[in-house]
């Protein structure tokens, strides 16, 4: 058809485009600049930790971001230890051991935070096989069959006529009949 | 005087509210019409009231009168009159009123804009927004009385956070609550149809440009407060999966589910007991919030001052109108049933898996803002639940949710064949991988990075498609411009708020895959490199504001030979509160900020600088003011609004096959 | 239906919690060296430089360490209570003087009061982490084996000496 070079065409083009975009500010990376750290191999690591660890005195805020004394003091112990050579795992249980996991942002997966981990993941899974299976599921009766008389009574209202008796509606999910409602009905027919 | 007139006013509105919240309700059962009609005069009435209520405390901010204890909690004479207006509402008692203003608001436009509704409709909605204002005013009439007096007064306030001392702040919080408020009419009308047992398509029509706006304006207001952070908090974050921006979320992302169910549930007349349901549930997130932030139960930043007595008030509150909205449901909820017809392979299958897939997310976040709660509860210690854990939870549910975001306007309600939509989509699903391939082995990103800018850019192109597609398939002889203005608004919300969602995955991923920060220890005139950029730290000054001191200083800013900017930022002292703050210089720009921040001086008069480059942080911003717009634009379609219909008569518009792209 | 109250009963067991939340102190952090031995350390006096402390040299005795500043209000308002602690239960307290200055430190118990045995000196807090300590002051309660069984954070008031300090003094001294 002659239609889908053009769409493969229009595709790659803002392909291209979106690439050159990507391009022009990758170049704002090129190179890095003099060091004001000792070790910026370091401090990136330092900072990384830091995000994970709270800090303990203030309302909700990193050891990176908070300024608060003790803040300042665990990330400089956080530094010293990774300058020492411990790993990132040494780091942590060293502050778990001192402030318990409350110190942690990230919650260790333990028999009591399983709930925690896993439990998103379940409920999605629940939840669409739920999903799944009740849209499996063939209702008993289509729900827009209606009986002889509703029958009567929609194509009295159609033909503009007051329905014989206000019928209140049963149980089923038939339109409430009042006239509202017939109005804005009929103006939806003209609209998609 | 005025603070008294503003306590009688409360106490007028409550009795008001108490007459629309019972007489018209007890009317309908015995179709009594003058006590129906009474639900809109009530609802006046009770507006009028609460907005002397809210004019007597902002008179009283800007006549600076001290002896109201709210009033010298949160202000100063020194402090601006814009701020002194904004104060109203920063604090707890305030905010509350600013709750009540809102929900008498949107009550009164409900009464002003819903002339079509069969009156027994419209008494019970309004009985049931009479409820809600109902809690609000006795709590704050009872336990947090922004008009009360302690005399003689304090020579001064204690001013206004400095935190709070900003425009954002004044524009945050009334948007972030005529979201939450909003949702309340989506609620109203869901217990108006359980206790009438009347639910059908025209319910989901009336409820949907509410919910709309609601949604438009609590984006707004979840925007407002990330980009206020981001300038104001001074190290450049924008969200922190605090407590209280979770509180806002959870809302955000029901209420997301509960527009689309909503736009089922209209066309198609599907979902009915799920749209109730979610409904429901959007709304008790919004007072869940409201609680959360309060009651001292969790630990935040953005936390009011605590207090368990007020939590307790609210637990009450929430009992009452969730537990018993809940109850209801459970009730009447049967009788109402699911509705249409449609196959597993349907746009209506998809979107009920878009609503699986946002109920599951705020879900989690719940679980994971309460969890340390639960735990402690349990006597199973304290844990911290913070960014980590969200962002390894959430990333992996959302990315089923971008993926389906493209696909869902391709598909035919009702079925359609898994083949003719992948046919649909090859080309889209062909430049997309050519894009991840692109960022892994050209620029070498992470995965993450390039997982994200691919989604982003699936769901920009598949948008982009649709349009082309749709616009491409209209009658012959109709010009573009006659093209674009023949399709409805809603589809142009829906376009403009799918691509602001791209929009705003590309900022998201981009800022967190590739920002760069540096630190480091400047004296006057020496300067630092961040990539291609150096900013050099040429003056430091010292000024006076009208409620602080700061040290201001300059950087100039280069790349290559080139002057890219000059950038102030300070670091203030307010002299009231004894409180530092640092305002950071931004250069904003579309692929890029350039983002300074001046922390402590050291003894040697060096001070600690950081630099940061943030790579399309703009486009988040971008992203999420297209959202809105999406909602606003859906919100005024015409089939919402009267005259509108009428002229309708006149063109007809074009309908939305999707058989025909095939 | 059953599936229709599904929600009301999430709702009614999120009540529950968040009912009990009410009661909770989200901020209180509990110490995991209840019931593990005291960090050990070694650290000069307040008043003098020469000298040293460290825990073991309180083997075979109940003892109760607190830590405090003279940068820290609080600390001045516990001082009472300490003293009546110290006669009450012929406890000895040792001080654990936490990032602080030697001169601010020694007038600062001078002008108000000395319930300590001895202040150890330290200055930049180590000591202080490796107890788990996040605020002054805080108090520790050490058995004759020399294992943490107590702490406290925040001063110390009387009602806090009468229904915690002195019955857990009285049981680890044996009676």
């Amino acid at each position: 058809m002659a239609k889908a070079p053009f769409r493969s065409l229009c595709t790659a083009l803002l392909g291209l485009f979106c690439a050159a975009l990507l391009l022009w500010t990758g170049s704002a990376h090129a190179g890095q600049g003099a060091p004001a750290a000792v070790n910026p191999a370091l401090e990136q690591r330092v900072t990384q930790l830091a995000q994970e660890l709270r800090c303990l005195v203030c309302q909700n805020q990193t050891i990176a971001d908070s300024q608060a004394p003790l803040a300042v003091e665990l990330k400089n112990q956080v530094r010293e230890q990774l300058a020492r050579g411990q790993s990132d795992q040494d780091v942590i249980d060293f502050m778990v051991q001192r402030y318990g996991d409350f110190i942690l942002y990230r919650p260790p997966v333990k028999a009591s935070t399983w709930l925690l981990w896993f439990g998103p993941f379940v409920l999605l899974a629940l939840g669409l096989l739920t999903l799944l299976l009740k849209l499996r599921q063939k209702p008993a009766a289509p729900a827009d069959s209606l009986t002889a008389a509703e029958l009567a009574h929609a194509a009295a209202l159609l033909a503009g006529e007051s329905p014989p008796g206000e019928v209140a509606p049963a149980a089923r999910s038939i339109p409430a009949i009042t006239t509202v409602s017939n109005a804005s009905t009929a103006a939806t027919a003209s609209t998609a | 005087m005025i603070p008294e007139l503003g306590n009688l006013a409360l106490m007028l509105a409550l009795c008001l509210a108490g007459v629309q919240a019972t007489l018209p309700i007890v009317g309908t059962f015995q179709n009594n019409a003058r006590w129906m009609a009474l639900a809109g005069s009530a609802a006046a009435g009770q507006c009028l009231f609460v907005v002397l209520a809210f004019a007597s405390l902002m008179a009283s901010f800007i006549q600076n009168d001290f002896s109201v204890a709210y009033v010298a909690a949160n202000s100063n004479s020194l402090l601006p009159v814009f701020f002194r207006i904004a104060g109203v509402w920063g604090g707890h008692e305030g905010s509350l009123l600013l709750w009540t203003l809102m929900l008498a608001l949107w009550t009164l436009a409900v009464v002003l804009l819903s002339r079509q509704l069969p009156r027994a409709t419209l008494a019970r909605i309004l009985g049931v927004m009479g409820w809600i204002s109902i809690g609000f005013l006795v709590f704050m009439l009872f336990t947090s009385n922004p008009f009360e007096r302690t005399l003689p007064g304090p020579v001064d306030g204690r001013d206004l956070n400095p935190l709070l001392q900003d425009l954002g702040m004044i524009v945050h919080p009334p948007l972030l609550y005529m979201g939450y408020v909003g949702f309340s009419v989506a609620f109203a009308f869901s217990i108006a149809a359980l206790i009438s047992g009347e639910l059908d398509a025209t319910w989901a029509r009336w409820s949907r440009p509410w919910t709309l706006v609601a949604w438009m304006f609590l984006t707004l207001g979840i925007f407002c407060g990330s980009f206020w952070a981001y300038y104001e908090l001074g190290w450049g974050g924008w969200w922190f999966w605090d407590a209280v921006e979770n509180a806002s979320f959870m809302p955000w992302l029901l209420g997301t589910a509960l527009i689309h169910s909503l736009a089922v549930t209209e066309k198609r007349g599907s979902f009915k007991s799920w749209t109730v349901l979610l409904a429901i549930l959007t709304f008790s997130l919004s007072l869940l919030g409201t609680f959360l932030v309060r009651s001292g139960v969790l630990t935040s930043v953005h936390a009011f001052a605590t207090d368990p007595r007020r939590g307790f008030y609210i637990l009450i509150f929430l009992a009452i109108v969730t537990g018993g909205s809940l109850a209801l449901y459970a009730w009447r909820a049967p009788k109402i049933g699911l509705g249409g017809q449609f196959s597993l392979f349907s746009r209506e299958a998809l979107l009920l898996v878009n609503n699986v897939l946002l109920v599951v997310a705020a879900g989690t976040i719940l679980l994971g803002t309460l969890y340390p709660l639960f735990l402690d509860a349990l006597n199973l210690g304290k844990i911290s639940v913070g960014p980590p854990y969200f962002e390894a939870v959430f990333v992996p549910l959302m990315i089923p949710l971008l993926l389906l975001t493209a696909v869902g306007p391709f598909l035919a309600w009702k079925n359609d064949s898994i083949q003719a939509v992948l046919g649909r989509l090859r080309w889209l699903a062909l430049g997309a991988a050519v894009v991840a391939a692109l960022a892994l082995l050209v620029f070498k990103t992470s995965v993450m990075v390039a997982v994200g800018v691919t989604l982003a850019l699936w769901i920009l192109f598949a948008t982009l498609w649709q349009v082309v597609q749709r616009l491409w398939h209209a009658p012959a002889g109709t010009s573009l411009r006659q093209r674009i203005s023949r399709q409805p608004r809603s589809y142009w919300g829906m376009v403009m708020a799918h691509a602001g969602i791209g929009i705003f995955v590309v900022g998201v991923t981009l800022v967190k895959g590739m920002e760069s920060a540096q630190d480091a220890s400047l004296h006057v005139g020496q300067s630092v490199t961040l990539g291609a950029y150096e900013f050099t730290f040429s003056a430091l000054k010292k000024i006076q504001g009208p409620n602080y001191i700061a040290a201001r200083g300059t950087f100039e800013v280069r790349r290559g030979a080139d002057s890219v900017a000059t950038l102030h930022p300070e670091k203030r002292f307010y002299t009231v509160q004894k409180m530092p703050m640092t305002e950071a210089a931004i250069d904003r720009g579309f692929t890029r900020d350039l983002y300074v921040s001046i922390g402590e001086a050291a003894p040697d008069g060096a001070w600690l600088v950081r630099v940061q480059h943030k790579p399309f942080v703009s486009w988040i911003w971008a992203g999420c003011l297209a959202i809105a717009l999406g909602g606003a634009l859906a919100a005024s379609d015409r089939r919402y609004r009267m005259g509108a219909r009428q002229r309708a008569a006149a063109s007809p518009p074009i309908s939305s096959p999707v058989h025909s792209f095939v | 239906m059953k599936r229709f109250a599904l929600p009301l009963g999430i709702f009614l067991i999120l009540l529950v919690f968040l009912g009990i939340g009410l009661r909770l102190k989200p901020q209180e952090i509990p110490s995991p060296f209840i019931g593990k031995p005291a960090p050990a350390f070694t650290l000069t006096l307040l008043h003098d430089a020469q000298k040293s402390f460290s825990p073991k040299d309180m083997l075979g005795k109940v003892w109760v360490l607190n830590v405090w500043a003279s940068w820290c209000a609080p600390c001045r308002a516990e001082l009472p209570a300490l003293m009546a602690l110290t006669k009450e239960a012929a406890i000895p307290i040792v001080g654990l003087n936490y990032t602080d200055t030697r001169s601010a430190g020694n007038k600062w118990l001078a002008s108000f009061g000395n319930p300590y045995q001895l202040s150890a000196f330290d200055s930049d807090g180590k000591v202080g982490i490796d107890y788990g300590v996040y605020g002054v002051p805080e108090t520790f309660v050490i058995d004759k084996s020399g294992f943490i069984r107590l702490k406290h954070a925040g001063p110390v008031t009387e009602d806090d000496i009468k229904d915690k300090f002195l019955p857990l003094l009285k049981e680890l001294s044996g009676g």
